[in-house]
């Protein structure tokens, strides 16, 4: 198999050829340091986002939070993580930190808020 | 109308106010006024909800409210005063002492007079207006910081079937935001031949969602007389220019643009403070120090930055600068211009003055993208520092940090040219 | 049903003057507008010039109201508190065939023996306006044009009229007219009127309006113009409003400080069809930045903050206003054709039809003793000093609540905008009355503000607030699909 991938490791943004099989890489072009070969078997086996979004808050100054997973999540599992998320209300007032979810759909990782919100008066 | 002598006044408190204010304080400064519009302090980063904050300054990836929240906690262990929900009317100098005017509800109008000041209001975006599209005035047509406020702090949503033109960060950002949030963003339009967003938000906020990044294209007509209801987009050639044949219609309910940053530098122009038509900022030497002595820019306001980490840097150069000025009131000294040559879109700080104790960092941008440039400082026909920096992008700000030797041949000559040469 | 002595159909600044004139009579009068608020067509976006009458020509209709409109106008817009600046307008010629033409401008005006307008060579135009565009060779001054706000002299004819009890409908498009015995009915899209008289103030849609009745007897043509609108840091780089030479259609493009102080430049003249077409195109506006260009060499492309269109409604084969009672219904009044100067002539619009509604079968025209100018004149923070400023503060903590920094418009002002006789609904209906969104972000900042306001003082949710009425919502739903 064969994908494209830009590497973030840095600004110069290279456009990675991989080739790759169900389990290994099996050639890595385009890349312009060793890092680029680290970063695409990331991205092709196991891509992973740190997910920010918002709750929805009962009696807050705003009616939304901003949440975070505190570790990245599996990149396949933010529209079903989304949708968790997005069900939930919490209610002010919220301390920065605060864990919002526990466990976001069994990962096993926390939602947490990143913000502090006061209760409207 | 109440008056207040007070030794510095900060001008806004998002992250460039919050860390000068800081800096000051650290330098021992009395009395410190810190004024902001909003209903509280953090400015822009609060609705800047993603992470990739504080690397640089933190070494660890914060979101923008936790980035925020930490200056807001060590500003609130400090003794220096908070005036929020608060505006700033005018600033005028009157002989070494400045007046800022600001009325709030609470307060009325308060002329604080002050021995200096610390502008730090950031930026706003452009508009559609700004950039001249044609076409009818239809609602739906937004800045992508202002629908990033409405989704991210508010809670609204502005459209489900959208487009984004210009891939600046906060574009591309609000291109994956909107998408998470059930929005169909059909794509993101470029009209340079590059990218102006960080690498890194092309891939995670673009190619994650399959969101296409048209480069070479604009819109040049919107349509739609209640709401937006489509525009017309086209390629534009090596002139920018729209190509004839090239035109094709897009339905959308709405249009974001992410266009560009403009400096809001309204109260820098009431005080007549010289202000830098590239930037849009004021004119300022190494300690952030404008045209007039004793007020002092920072973050935003000053230039675009592109990382908070750099504002906060800018911040703490500037608050410290002010802190030196309140304590000794010290006269400018001998100046030396620095212009700006092949391929140097801006530097700051613009001019280098004496005093020249500390290396001074430079900040600038390229005009046009380049793989390898020499950076080179010319003092009339010598070249004074040179060194290498990769993949250069208008996107991206340059830092670079020197130390001057001889400083009475710079100041004989008059003039400091920074220029970059291609490597092959 | 509701009867009325007069049912004005049309709330631009021609129908709001004759509802205002009416006001000063004993009769029932209401005014009926298609859209949310009033001043929602032509009236919204033209140049805002009231025009001297430099080229006026004395046997038309619209020449002799031009020039009964000089006599009451200031004082109209005096007794209603609308800002009126009476800077005076160069028409100015930058070739020998222009100058020309001005001298035989000028030779006209002579003879029809027109005050205040005088003659400048280059010198003294150049010492007039040391910005323009140094090709000026020669320039008549006439000192009696001013600048206003078109929709502001709109608002405060309609809010004056509504405080002498004329009641103003808007949302009410009028999409029936009969004929009923000695009654008209009108049908809107929400109610039935009936009243004695009908009048025809629709606009571009005046024809229209007349096909109601089987009236075929005139047609508009829109005719489109482009705008710049400028940073108010550029308003002050002239003082008088600077035309080009006339030619047989239009009075061309203008360059001109607003009554707000900021730089409007267009319109540019192109006949259209559709009556709703108010786009500006790449090529109007290249017209517009070339004619302004001519006039200003270095105008600040970087400050401009609005671009827009207005469409002007034009009889061609007359190019005259056509004021009469309809020739297949006796109790309709056509006010038509209204194009320039019609907002400096709407004054005299307004007395002369109400003179033909004086003779109309069954009105007569009582005064009414209780009128009066009692428009409460409308506060502008940003243009008092700091002390004035500090009183009203002091007097009322809203005026501390800076809503749109731009303009530094202040939470009171929005609230009276919403709190008036006739109050703002929308976005829209609060730039044109306070500024607020009118600035250099164009209302990024200030547009939510403005809306939690709206929703406050219209018992809206934030969700039905408009930019202009209709389908023209902001906001789509909350995040989180709910």
């Amino acid at each position: 198999m064969q994908r494209e991938v830009i590497c973030i490791q840095c600004p110069r943004g290279c456009l990675l050829n991989v080739e790759f099989d169900e389990v290994k890489i099996l050639a890595v072009h385009g890349n312009r340091c060793r890092r680029g070969i680290g970063y695409a078997e990331e991205e092709i086996y196991h891509p992973t986002r740190t997910l920010t979004t918002t709750v929805r808050v009962r009696g807050g100054v705003y009616a939304v939070i901003p949440v975070k997973t505190i570790k990245p999540i599996p990149k396949e599992r933010i529209g079903q993580a989304m949708q968790e998320i997005s069900s939930l209300i919490v209610s002010a007032p919220i301390e920065s930190g605060q864990v919002i979810i526990k466990d976001l759909v069994g990962l096993g990782i926390a939602v947490i808020a990143t913000r502090r919100l006061t209760e409207a008066n | 109308m109440q008056k207040r002598k007070v030794d510095l006044v900060v001008i806004g408190g998002g992250p460039a106010g919050l860390a000068a204010a800081l800096a000051a304080d650290e330098e021992k400064v009395q009395n410190i006024v810190l004024i902001e519009r909003d209903i509280e302090l953090g400015g822009i980063l609060h609705q800047c909800i993603h992470n990739g904050f504080g690397l640089h300054y933190f070494g660890e990836e914060l979101t923008g409210p936790e980035y925020a929240q930490r200056f807001i906690d060590w500003v609130a262990e400090t003794k220096i005063e908070i005036k929020t929900n608060t505006m700033v009317l005018e600033i005028a100098a009157k002989g070494q002492e400045k007046w800022v005017y600001a009325v709030n509800r609470t307060d009325g109008m308060v002329i604080y007079q002050t021995k200096a000041v610390v502008l730090a209001m950031g930026c706003r975006e452009r508009t559609r207006e700004a950039i001249r599209i044609p076409g009818s005035r239809p609602a739906g047509i937004f800045t992508a910081g202002t629908v990033q406020r409405y989704i991210n702090i508010e809670g609204y949503l502005p459209g489900k079937k959208v487009l984004i033109l210009g891939s600046g960060d906060i574009g591309l950002i609000m291109a994956r935001r909107m998408t998470l949030e059930g929005s169909q963003v059909l794509g993101v339009l470029e009209i340079m031949p590059y990218s102006n967003g960080l690498t890194r938000n092309i891939v995670q906020c673009l190619e994650d969602y399959q969101i296409p990044l048209l480069l070479s294209h604009t819109v040049v007509q919107i349509h739609g007389f209640e709401r937006i209801e489509g525009v017309t987009i086209a390629r534009v050639d090596a002139n920018l220019v729209p190509i004839p044949g090239t035109e094709r219609y897009q339905a959308v309910d709405t249009l974001l643009l992410s266009v560009g940053l403009i400096p809001e530098n309204e109260l820098t122009r009431m005080a007549e403070i010289g202000l830098d038509k590239v930037t849009g900022g004021a004119l300022v030497n190494q300690n952030r120090e404008t045209s007039i002595p004793g007020i002092f820019a920072c973050g935003n306001v000053l230039q675009v930055h592109d990382l908070v980490d750099y504002v906060t840097e800018e911040a703490n150069l500037a608050g410290r600068a002010a802190a030196r000025y309140i304590d000794s009131q010290r006269v400018q000294g001998e100046q030396i211009e620095i212009s700006p040559g092949n391929n140097v879109r801006y530097v700051i700080p613009q001019k280098i003055q004496e005093p020249i104790t500390d290396p001074i960092d430079f900040y600038f941008r390229v005009t046009e993208p380049m793989s390898v440039g020499e950076i080179q400082f010319w003092v009339g026909k010598e070249e004074i520092y040179r060194t290498k920096k990769k993949f250069l992008k208008p996107a991206e700000m340059i830092r670079i940090t020197v130390s001057f030797t001889n400083w009475e041949k710079m100041i004989q000559v008059g003039k400091l040219s920074v220029v970059i040469k291609e490597v092959s | 049903m509701e009867d009325y002595d007069v049912i004005i159909i049309g709330g631009g600044v021609v129908g709001a003057a004759i509802a205002h004139k009416l006001a000063e009579y004993e009769l029932n009068v209401v005014l009926l507008e298609k859209e949310s608020d009033l001043a929602s067509g032509t009236s919204k976006a033209n140049s805002g010039i009231f025009h001297a009458p430099y080229n006026v020509n004395p046997e038309t209709l619209k020449g002799k109201l031009h020039l009964r409109a000089m006599e009451i106008g200031p004082k109209l817009m005096n007794n209603l508190h609308v800002p009126f600046k009476q800077i005076g307008a160069l028409v100015v010629a930058y070739s020998s065939t222009e100058v020309a033409k001005l001298e035989n401008l000028y030779v006209q005006i002579q003879k029809l023996n027109l005050p205040a307008i005088s003659w400048l060579n280059q010198e003294q135009v150049m010492d007039l306006e040391p910005e323009i565009n140094n090709k000026a060779c020669a320039a008549l001054w006439a000192k009696q044009a001013g600048i206003i706000s078109p929709y502001e002299f709109t608002f405060a004819l309609g809010e004056n009229a509504i405080l002498n009890g004329v009641r103003i409908y808007l949302d009410s498009e009028v999409i029936g007219l009969r004929e009923q015995e000695s009654r008209m009915e009108v049908l809107t899209t929400e109610r039935i009127f009936q009243g004695k008289v009908v009048v025809n103030a629709a606009g571009l849609h005046s024809d229209k309006v007349g096909t109601l009745v089987g009236d075929y007897e005139f047609t508009i043509t829109p005719r489109r113009g482009e705008y710049y609108l400028f940073d108010r840091n550029c308003g002050n780089i002239i003082n008088h409003i600077l035309f080009s030479v006339p030619t047989e259609v239009s009075k061309g493009i203008l360059v001109t400080p607003t009554v707000d102080g900021n730089l409007l430049v267009g319109p540019n003249a192109e006949e259209i069809t559709s009556r709703e077409d108010r786009q500006t195109t790449r090529k109007g506006l290249e017209e517009v930045m070339l004619g302004g260009e001519r006039i200003i060499s270095n105008l600040q492309k970087g400050e401009v903050i609005n671009l827009f269109a207005g469409l002007r409604s034009v009889i061609k084969e007359t190019e005259d206003f056509f004021i009469r009672t309809s020739a297949n219904c006796k109790r309709l009044i056509h006010v038509a054709g209204i194009q320039s100067p019609g907002l400096t002539a709407a004054p005299a619009i307004g007395e002369y039809v109400v003179q033909l509604i004086g003779e109309m079968d069954g009105i007569i025209l009582r005064p009414k003793k209780s009128f009066g100018y009692y428009r409460k004149p409308v506060i502008r923070f940003s243009d008092l000093s700091r002390e004035e400023q500090a009183r009203l503060i002091d007097q009322d903590a809203r005026y501390g609540q800076i809503i749109c920094r731009c303009e530094q418009v202040t939470e009171a002002e929005v609230v009276d905008a919403l709190t008036r006789p006739l109050p703002a609904r929308t976005l829209g209906g609060i730039k044109r009355r306070v500024r607020a969104g009118m600035g250099r972000c164009q209302g990024g900042f200030c547009g939510s503000k403005i809306m939690d306001l709206i929703a406050k003082y219209s018992n809206l949710s934030k969700l039905e607030i408009t930019k202009e009425g209709g389908n023209s919502y902001i906001l789509s739903g909350v995040t989180k699909g709910q």
